[in-house]
């Protein structure tokens, strides 16, 4: 399977089935696209080209398994996957009332409430036991905001880092703030201790200020914009993301990510609201056709801002290309529900974070382990393999089967699909091909 | 190859010989949370296919 596009005056071979990707003049792009095409074909389409060794060259990709390769056959894994990733929801409440929070203020569903030490603990002792032979074991620090549980996110660092040696595994933390309670204590001790930060801004004054919003109604953007340009300043070039929500207010979100820029943030995440589809901050079909446009327009000027000052990264753009996923890692996808759980402040299990709250998914508890391995078996089968509709997709290798909380969301079915957000996700990739392939 | 140009990219079918060790980031935990994109997740097996 092949999926040949034209973005930018760019004309792209990707061979789904190795990966390789093509950057083709408009002959050989007409000459693969309608393959087996012989050479009178090509004569007739562009009399007077120079045609000699293109079908040669061709003809060369497809015996190298570089073109038109063969369906893979991935073997499904044997057992159990071992447990490695840890959401902890360290902070059921938040100190600010944003009206698109898909958990609700923070509540997930429920009363607010702060994971005690003992919680955070227990699951961190079960993530240890239940990780098999991995290495590298994560842990989010979520919430809510999970700045207002800092004393327990600190001694969970500590609990952690203390049972590395004896366990000889190796602890990655996260952590995913609005900013609001950054101040000198908890940037030197993120800067050391989390490998990741993840900063909610949505870019523009009045778009921030629009929907993140403080109890008492006023916008948080002067107050979170100087705290996140500290913070970014002493990372010191340690990774983190300024990450955005773009909603039916703003679907030309590419200016919110120029603003980013412009405030000196180079690495940057810009997601698409999770919402009812009747609220009114879910993006129309109209806002869809806007964010297709957005995603090709915001390549284009990355590309124009490369070595520059003003350059960013986007995280949906980050491929690495030659040191990408291996093929197991694309059919298995997130992980939710596997390898991957959040944690409630009372120690519930969840395939994942979206899935917080709901009661029909808690899985178990930090205690007393998975109670109900059927869901957990449901998450299992949840990969590419089992998703028929995604079968002749051309970029299932890059979303994996996609989102399986967006899913249940959309369709009431994990192994189905969110249809808007794989329009989106197609798009994404073609930018981000586009932009390796210059 | 004058009118086609090749990317030096992994290649899938070779990656099927590793086995996969799922050393890899869990996607959610980098900076989306709310949607799955495998593909930008670098791999952690340094002997890789």
């Amino acid at each position: 399977m092949i999926h040949a596009y034209r973005l930018h005056g760019s004309h792209i071979i990707l061979d789904v089935n190795s990966g390789s990707v093509h950057r083709v003049d408009p002959v050989a792009f007409y000459a693969i696209t309608h393959w087996p095409c012989t050479e009178d074909e090509l004569r007739a389409a562009f009399p007077g080209e120079n045609l000699d060794g293109l079908l040669e060259d061709i003809r060369a990709l497809i015996d190298r398994r570089k073109l038109f390769a063969p369906e893979l056959e991935v073997p499904e894994p044997q057992g159990q996957r071992p447990l490695k990733a840890l959401c902890l929801h360290v902070a059921h409440t938040c100190n600010l009332a944003c009206d698109y929070c898909f958990a609700q203020a923070g509540r997930y569903h429920g009363e607010q409430a702060l994971m005690p030490y003992e919680v955070g603990r227990q699951a961190l002792a079960f993530l240890l036991a239940n990780s098999g032979n991995h290495h590298n074991l994560e842990v989010d620090f979520f919430g809510g905001e999970p700045l207002m549980n800092w004393q327990v996110v600190k001694d969970l660092v500590a609990y952690a880092r203390a049972r590395e040696s004896e366990t000889g595994k190796r602890f990655r933390f996260t952590l995913t703030t609005n900013g609001m309670l950054l101040d000198s204590e908890t940037t030197e001790f993120c800067n050391q201790e989390m490998s990741n930060v993840v900063l909610s801004l949505d870019g523009r004054k009045q778009v921030h200020d629009r929907l993140r919003r403080t109890a008492n109604g006023t916008g948080s953007y002067d107050i979170v914009v100087p705290k996140f340009q500290t913070f970014v300043k002493e990372r010191g070039g340690r990774s983190y993301y300024m990450r955005g929500t773009f909603t039916h207010a703003n679907p030309d979100f590419s200016a919110d990510l120029y603003h980013m820029a412009d405030l000196g943030f180079h690495a940057l995440s810009m997601e698409p609201v999770v919402c009812a589809p009747g609220s009114p901050h879910a993006l129309t079909g109209e806002d869809l056709r806007m964010a297709l446009r957005e995603y090709e327009a915001l390549a284009l000027e990355m590309a124009r801002r490369r070595g520059t000052s003003g350059a960013f990264t986007f995280y949906h753009y980050q491929l690495d290309l030659k040191h990408g996923p291996c093929i197991y890692k694309r059919v298995a996808g997130c992980g939710s529900g596997t390898e991957y759980f959040a944690v409630t402040p009372q120690g519930d299990l969840y395939p994942c974070h979206q899935f917080a709250g709901e009661a029909e998914w808690k899985l178990g508890d930090v205690w007393q382990g998975v109670t109900r391995p059927e869901l957990c078996a449901q998450f299992a089968r949840c990969t590419l393999r089992n998703k028929p509709v995604c079968r002749d997709c051309w970029a299932k290798y890059y979303c994996a089967g996609g989102c399986a909380a967006n899913a249940w969301h959309a369709c009431g079915d994990i192994n189905g699909i969110y249809e808007d957000g794989c329009e989106m996700f197609k798009k994404r990739i073609e930018c981000a091909i586009w932009l390796a392939a210059l | 190859m004058q009118r086609i140009q090749t990317l030096e990219t992994r290649d899938l079918s070779q990656s099927l010989c590793g086995g996969g060790c799922g050393e890899c980031q869990t996607s959610c935990q980098s900076a989306c949370k709310t949607s799955c994109g495998v593909a930008n997740q670098p791999c952690e097996n340094d002997t890789q296919e």
